[in-house]
Order: structure tokens, then C-alpha cells, then sequence
């Protein structure tokens, strides 16, 4: 019910005297129509989130970011604790 | 899909199970307030990944399945006895009413559709100047200002055939029910993402302080919800109770304030009945009184009284997270999605359609 989906804006049509602006977005290739009503700033070229044919945000692309820097700190964390791990056994070794 | 795809990566997935497993020491209980959240973690099989201290309790954030029986019937009565195109998001149409459903009122040939948009009901009415239509606005929050819109697109076309039957249903009430109950067990919460979208943050803090619990606004996809797990398990394991953000592409603190300022104009908050929990105080939105003619129940001056719940259905426990879906006697068996007795078995967001669709495996399991 809450299914909201990212997809790109194509094109901006402007309805109602140009006091309402219906926008053409693409989600992976299929194109539906969604109000930007809620979404003054919204410009072709923009991912945003659309629930029942109204867009209701534009992603933030940095912090969509954020995640994989995250997720990039702690493998290369891992990947240090597996050269420690190495390199103390490679010391056990050297010592036995 | 962009924004999509990347957040169903099995090594991502991977990457956040083995960091809750390292976090957790001892059991907690989780709620996942939204029904779309609910499914993901059912459909996805992350609820048999998740280490077993960590239980996610399935709340009531599906809105199809806490809409009362009353407004159903309402609904079936405008489709049948008022000749009104009735449009619906098609995860209404096989809900029980008290004497049949939407699908049965069209097979009885009843003018029922299913729109993908409210807006798409009044260009129906607009199409249909001698018929009236009705849109059955269903929804919480982020449906919410797309009902508004289209009362708003109603009112700038000087239509008069349209109007909404409006069951809209409010997040933080609901979630404040669940743990003013004294039977609940719940320790912390995932917020529903696209609820915040709009509505955004603030309205949790309150919640967090008087019940002193963790929450943690959450996305809907594999990786969104195994961090925003993670994020609720540090807390608690650290016995910090804070309102979090996981979904911070999506979700600004303010929420989406144009969303907000139709809501405003079109809407005010009233009492809502919850289909199996009951009445919510200030849990739902109905037009104000300028926008009346666009309320259906005014229109047609439908006023029916709340009809009893299938005996045999425990939709009520289901929804305040105190049973799970195969609890109940009369899962898989008297009660399955081409059969329902209750609403949580139809949507594609009830606990029990998610159960009996995606997780047979689970059910075996604890059985």
C-alpha cells in the first residue's frame, strides 16, 4: 500500500494553466505519469519516489551514497583484520 | 533499477547479517510497523537469516487490512444499490465484507475498477459526467496527500459526480496502541519509511521518550531493513532508546512540507476505527467541512453500523503483533487468500497473505 517507487523524470507537462505540473518518469524503461505538485523543485532529469501517480520525494543522491561508503569502511576493516590475522599466524609459524 | 537494485544485493545482505550476529547477545523483540516492510522480510527470507535472539513482531500498518467492515459494505452498497463507478487500489477488492466483497458486488455487476491513482478517479469522473464515482481512499500517511490531491483536481474541474469514501489511518496513534497495551511485548521499531517521507521525524520523539524505546525510521528494501535492524540492536544492546533515520535518501527531518500543506487544507484529524484493534483517538483523517460535498458518507448519507468480525478470524491479535499468522487454527486451512476470512490474509501487506505466499518453510519450522 505504501509501495513507492524511484524512477527518473523524462519530461514536465504543465496543466491547468500551468498551475499544475504532471511530470513523465521512467522506471527502468516502463513510463508512468506522476504529479509533481508536491515537488516544486523537481527538474527533468531528477530520481524521485512515486506513490499512486504523485511524486512525494526526491532522492537524495549523497546520502544514497552513504550506505556503500559504510559498507566499504568495514570491508576494508575486515580486510585488515584478515592481514592481521595472517600476519600473526605467519609469526606463530615462524615462532614454532 | 537505480535506487533499487543495489539495495537487494546479496553481499550487502550478507555484509549486515553478519554484523547484527556480531552485535546481538540476548533476545529482543522488534516491531516492523508497516505491512509493506512486513512483506519484504517475509518474501525475502530474511526472517529465517536473522540471528534467532532477534524477533520481528509484525504490526498493523496495512491499511487495507485495518479499514472497517462498514466501509466495505458502504463501498459494495455505492458500487450495487447507488449504480456509482466504484474505484479501489486492487488490494481492496477481495476484503470480506460483512455480507460479500468489492469482487463479488462486480461480479454481481457492480461498475467496480481498480485505478493505479486517485487522479485517475477523476479523470474517470470527468469522462463520466452522468455517473457518479467514488474513490475508496484507502491509505496511511503517504496515500494520504494523493487523496487530497484528487479532491483538490475535483474542485479545480468544478466537478460534482466525485467524491472519496475516506479511510485514512494514522501511524503514530496506532503505534502508541500497541504499546500503551499491557500484554505488549514490544522492545523496539522500525518506522515505516515512506510515512516519514512525508510526515518526517518529529512526530516519533514523543514516542520514543514517554515509552523510552528505540525507533528507527526504515527503508523497505533487503539492505534498508537488515541496517535499520542493526541500528535498533546497537541501541538496545547498548540500552539507548533515540529516534534514528536509516532511510536518509528519502526521508528529511521535516518530511515533504508541500505534501504536508494539502494535508493541512483538505484534512483534519478525527478518531478512527481500527478493523480488529478498535477505536484510535485522533488516528485518521477526514475532509473538513469545505470539502464535505466531496465526502461519499456525506454525499449519499450512508450510515451504517460496524458489523462483527468473523468469529473464527484472529485479525486483532495478528495486527498488535501478539500472534503470528500461523497461530491461527484456520491458516492455510478454512482461511487462504482465494478464501479469507479475515483482511490480513488479502493484502499483499497482511502478515498472513506474506506467511502463507513466502514462508510455508517457517510455519513447518516452528511447528
Amino acid at each position: 500500500m505504501c509501495l513507492a517507487i524511484p524512477g527518473k523524470i523524462k519530461s514536465i507537462d504543465l496543466l491547468y494553466d500551468g498551475t499544475v505540473r504532471m511530470a513523465k518518469v521512467s522506471f527502468g524503461g516502463i513510463t508512468k505519469e506522476a504529479s509533481l505538485e508536491m515537488l516544486p523543485q523537481a527538474d527533468v532529469g531528477d530520481y524521485v519516489l512515486v506513490h499512486v501517480g504523485v511524486a512525494i520525494s526526491k532522492v537524495d543522491e549523497e546520502e544514497a551514497q552513504k550506505v556503500f561508503e559504510y559498507l566499504r569502511e568495514a570491508g576494508e576493516l575486515d580486510e585488515l583484520e584478515i592481514e592481521n590475522c595472517s600476519l600473526s599466524s605467519i609469526i606463530s609459524h615462524t615462532a614454532s | 533499477m537505480k535506487y533499487l537494485s543495489e539495495y537487494r544485493d546479496p553481499e550487502m545482505v550478507g555484509h549486515f547479517l553478519k554484523e547484527i550476529r556480531q552485535t546481538v547477545t540476548r533476545p529482543w523483540k522488534v516491531m516492523e510497523i508497516c505491512g509493506g516492510q512486513t512483506h519484504s522480510l517475509v518474501k525475502n527470507g530474511l526472517l529465517s537469516l536473522l540471528p534467532q535472539e532477534i524477533t520481528m513482531v509484525h504490526g498493523p500498518g496495512c491499511p487495507v487490512c485495518v479499514t472497517p467492515i462498514n466501509l466495505i459494505d458502504k463501498a459494495v452498497y455505492l458500487a450495487l444499490e447507488r449504480g456509482a463507478i466504484l474505484c479501489s487500489f486492487g488490494d481492496m477488492l477481495r476484503v470480506p465484507g460483512s455480507q460479500k466483497s468489492l469482487l463479488q458486488a462486480k461480479a454481481e455487476g457492480g461498475d467496480v475498477r481498480i485505478v493505479y491513482s486517485p487522479l485517475e478517479a477523476v479523470k474517470l469522473a470527468k469522462k463520466n459526467p452522468e455517473r457518479e464515482v467514488v474513490f475508496f481512499a484507502v491509505g496511511f500517511e503517504t496515500t494520504a496527500p494523493a487523496n487530497a490531491l484528487a479532491v483538490l483536481h475535483a474542485e479545480r474541474e468544478k466537478l460534482t459526480n466525485f467524491a472519496i469514501l475516506a479511510s485514512q489511518v494514522l501511524v503514530p496513534p496506532a503505534m502508541e496502541a500497541v504499546l500503551a497495551d499491557e500484554d505488549s511485548s514490544i522492545q523496539g521499531f522500525l518506522a515505516a519509511g515512506h510515512v516519514c517521507t512525508i510526515m518526517g521525524t518529529s512526530e516519533y520523539q514523543p514516542i520514543v521518550d514517554r515509552f523510552k524505546i528505540p525507533v528507527v525510521v526504515t527503508g523497505f528494501e533487503p539492505v534498508d531493513l537488515l541496517q535499520g535492524i542493526l541500528m535498533t540492536v546497537k541501541q538496545l544492546e547498548a540500552g539507548k532508546y533515540e529516534l534514528e533515520n536509516q532511510y536518509t535518501r528519502m526521508v528529511q527531518p521535516e518530511g515533504n512540507p508541500a505534501a504536508r500543506k494539502v494535508l493541512e487544507q483538505v484534512f483534519e484529524v478525527i478518531d478512527r476505527e481500527w478493523r480488529g484493534i478498535g477505536t484510535i483517538p485522533a488516528s485518521g483523517y477526514s475532509l473538513r467541512p469545505q470539502y464535505a460535498r466531496y465526502d461519499a458518507q456525506h454525499k449519499y448519507a450512508i450510515n451504517f453500523a460496524e458489523a462483527p468480525e468473523s468469529e473464527e478470524c484472529i485479525a486483532g491479535q495478528i495486527l498488535k503483533g501478539m500472534k503470528k499468522p500461523h497461530n491461527c487454527p484456520q491458516f492455510g486451512k478454512k482461511c487462504t487468500p482465494t478464501t479469507p476470512l479475515g483482511a490480513p490474509m488479502v493484502s499483499s501487506e497482511g502478515a498472513c497473505a506474506a506467511y502463507y505466499h513466502f514462508a510455508q518453510h517457517e510455519v513447518m519450522v516452528e511447528e
